[in-house]
């Protein structure tokens, strides 16, 4: 187990930093940068800017020098003290404005991952053992539509019906008198009377896929003879499939979590715009429009971070439910 | 299996079997398949709309008319009844008349069910060149009153007419989708081709550089790219450089499915027979491992088509994909961001109901492509 975890550790810490060189040449690509953007927005406006204190900005922070200096003063600030930079825009450290929306955004996605995984499963398995049943081809369609119906549709749609029947407008994820107070009771039930609609939108994609690979999973395991046996010794039919096939047919399933989280993230991205959600998606599209590098590049740079360790941690529960991973080294 | 069936009926399948060819063989399976069937012939009516989009089309795609901002859906009526309440045929659409909106105190308009506008097929219309080189003057259907409203699926917040934007939308989006694939395809076989030919050093460099950009959110990814293209590039730079945007994650599971297949074929007898004859790589690669598994690239390509589109469709809707002269399906999202608008001019949604089809159809498509690029199996 711990040469499994050592080379998992190892190998994400390499990925980690191929995401941070990513990120940061993804934010060098624009030409010019922001200082030229901004002297453009002053003089549009006609008015002067002080040479000296743009002098001053541009040596602060390194722009103009090669790409390989500017990444190493980027990446050391942010191994060594934690420090993203500066938003130009907010005129603020990096740090303060993205921990926050980060926060929602791990808080969204993983409740959207629980719901998927609660819905999904008893789904799954229901659509298995009573294959061709209605039930199972309401799932099919369901997963059919999950498939192909975009989220930020699904978004739109469920904030217009919201608007149509209800007359309330489905967005945000806090009232405005609970948006800066503390964690509370009330503000708990407030999030969630708004943050059950961005759950749903999310949940809805991953959960159609998971019950089409539950009910495979399942399909296979259910043909195999140990099930015969199980069940010819007399064990009650619940318990036949729920001990031991279910168990099986759980493994793959595990494993979809790395390329199911990818796409959460993504996904959470639009709907956060579209639901205007205070999440790292809707300041990353602005920081992106106005050439804010620093806090573009450290919301691409986490949201791609994240998006590893969860499937780091995907890989640890995959190795302790099933021990052919943990000793088979790979 | 098809040993037995050899033995019931040896002389009538022998016969059969030697006559078929293997795309013969593959039309066959993929027959069977009716849901794969029926999204083949609507991927076909998109593609053909895509095509005449010009034609079919009643206005083009930036005609507005701000007289008519966001008039509501006509709908097309076949059936009307005389003053002698006999029934006639001949399709019609109802004008419209403004109200005051009580509440918000601004002009809108409702459907006059008094005026009828009928509809003609084949009415001319200003000369224009169709798929840009076939020189015309007629379009499929239109009204022949001068001036009399047309907005079969409602109009815009410019009074532009939704169904005609949405057919001229169908040409970007569909065809971005294709080249956006077509490239994908290209890095994807050369690539994956080359990993799972040679194997060795290559191959794991390739396999870890294709699970490091699966393990990334593509949407970030994707809008930090787009955010870096230059704002003065024109529609038609702007156009493939996002097809090579899409590209850059769309290549690894084409390379995926390219390698597995090498991988499965390189240990072959025939690879094996040829390389002994003396056969060059490019040879075996070109004339004896691609026509075996040139269905399953196909499949794989078709399935990869509706990844692209909805990618597309995100990117413009968000404001970084396409730009606002280019009508695609994503930028036709963009007027329904906000929720107030979307409450007064739902019918904003329809291009949605567009892509939800296609992708759907897509999907079936290449499962039944799929299914069928194995006529031997099962």
């Amino acid at each position: 187990m711990l040469r499994f975890l050592t080379g998992r550790l190892f190998s994400m810490v390499v990925t980690i930093w191929a995401v941070s060189f990513v990120a940061f040449a993804i934010i060098q690509l624009p030409p010019g940068d922001y200082l030229t953007t901004y002297l453009a927005t002053i003089s549009a406006q006609g008015e002067r800017a002080d040479p000296r204190a743009i002098e001053a900005l541009r040596q602060q922070y390194g722009l103009g020098q090669p790409y390989l200096v500017q990444y190493w003063k980027w990446i050391t600030g942010i191994v060594l003290h934690g420090d993203f930079g500066r938003s130009f825009e907010w005129n603020a450290p990096v740090t303060e404005l993205i921990w926050g929306r980060l926060g929602n955004s791990i808080l969204l996605e993983g409740l959207a991952v629980v719901v998927m995984w609660f819905v999904a499963l008893p789904i799954g398995v229901y659509a298995a053992v009573r294959k061709y049943s209605l039930g199972d081809y309401l799932a099919t369609i369901f997963g059919f539509l999950g498939l192909a119906v975009p989220n930020f549709l699904f978004a739109l749609v469920l904030m217009y019906l919201g608007y149509v029947w209800f007359g309330t407008t489905l967005g945000g994820l806090f009232s405005p008198e609970f948006e800066n107070a503390r964690w509370s009771l009330p503000r708990i039930w407030d999030f969630f009377s708004h943050a059950w609609a961005p759950i749903v939108v999310l949940a809805t994609a991953g959960t159609a896929q998971l019950i089409r690979i539950m009910r495979a999973n399942l399909l296979d395991e259910l043909k195999k003879p140990y099930v015969t046996t199980a069940r010819s010794k007399g064990l009650p039919e619940w318990k036949v499939i729920l001990k031991y096939p279910v168990r099986v047919a759980l493994n793959p399933l595990v494993s979809t979590i790395g390329w199911l989280l990818p796409t959460l993230v993504s996904s959470s991205v639009i709907v956060s715009v579209v639901m205007n959600l205070p999440t790292a998606g809707p300041m990353l599209l602005r920081s992106l429009t106005s050439q804010d590098m620093y806090l573009a590049g450290a919301i691409i740079m986490l949201l791609g971070v994240l998006t590893v360790i969860g499937t780091l941690i995907s890989d640890l529960i995959l190795a302790w439910i099933d021990p052919r991973i943990r000793y088979g080294g790979n | 299996m098809a040993i037995d069936a050899l033995t019931q009926q040896p002389a009538l399948l022998r016969v059969k079997r030697s006559r078929e060819s293997q795309s013969a063989l593959m039309w066959r399976r993929f027959r069977q398949h009716h849901l794969a069937v029926w999204s083949l012939w609507i991927v076909v009516a998109f593609y053909l709309v895509a095509l005449l989009a010009e034609f079919l089309a009643p206005l083009g795609p930036g005609d507005y008319n701000p007289r008519y901002t966001y008039a509501a859906p006509q709908g097309i009526h076949f059936f009307s009844t005389d003053e002698n309440g006999n029934w006639q045929f001949g399709p019609y659409v109802y004008g419209y008349k403004t109200e005051i909106d009580p509440v918000a105190l601004r002009r809108t308009f409702v459907i006059d069910e008094e005026v009828k506008i009928p509809i003609a097929f084949f009415v001319p219309s200003e000369p224009y060149r169709l798929a840009g080189f076939i020189p015309m003057s007629i379009k499929l259907f239109g009204v022949t009153e001068p001036r009399a409203p047309l907005y079969v699926l409602g109009a815009d917040r410019l009074g532009r007419d939704l169904l005609s934007r949405l057919i001229h939308g169908t040409r970007i989006s569909l065809s971005i989708g294709l080249v956006g694939v077509v490239m994908s395809l290209f890095f994807g076989v050369i690539i994956g081709g080359f990993s799972g030919y040679y194997g060795g050093w290559f191959d794991g460099a390739v396999q870890r550089v294709i699970e490091f950009i699966r393990s990334l959110p593509t949407i970030p990814l994707w809008l930090g790219l787009a955010a870096a293209l230059p704002r003065d590039w024109s529609s038609l730079q702007i156009y493939f450089a996002i097809t090579i945007i899409l590209s850059l994650v769309g290549w690894t599971e084409l390379a995926r499915v390219v390698r597995g297949r090498f991988l499965a074929l390189r240990t072959e007898d025939f690879v094996t027979a040829a390389q002994l004859d003396g056969a060059s790589d490019w040879r075996i690669i070109t004339k004896h491992m691609v026509p075996s598994f040139m269905s399953h690239i196909i499949a794989a390509a078709t399935l990869a088509v509706p990844g692209m589109i909805l990618a597309e469709t995100a990117l413009s809707f968000l404001g970084l994909g396409l730009q606002a002269p280019i009508v695609s399906w994503g930028t036709l999202m963009q007027e329904a961001q906000n929720i107030r608008t979307l409450a007064s001019a739902p019918w904003l949604l329809l291009p949605g109901v567009a892509v939800v089809v296609v992708i759907l159809a897509l999907n079936f498509l290449g499962d039944g492509l799929r299914d069928a690029a194995d006529p031997h199996g099962r």
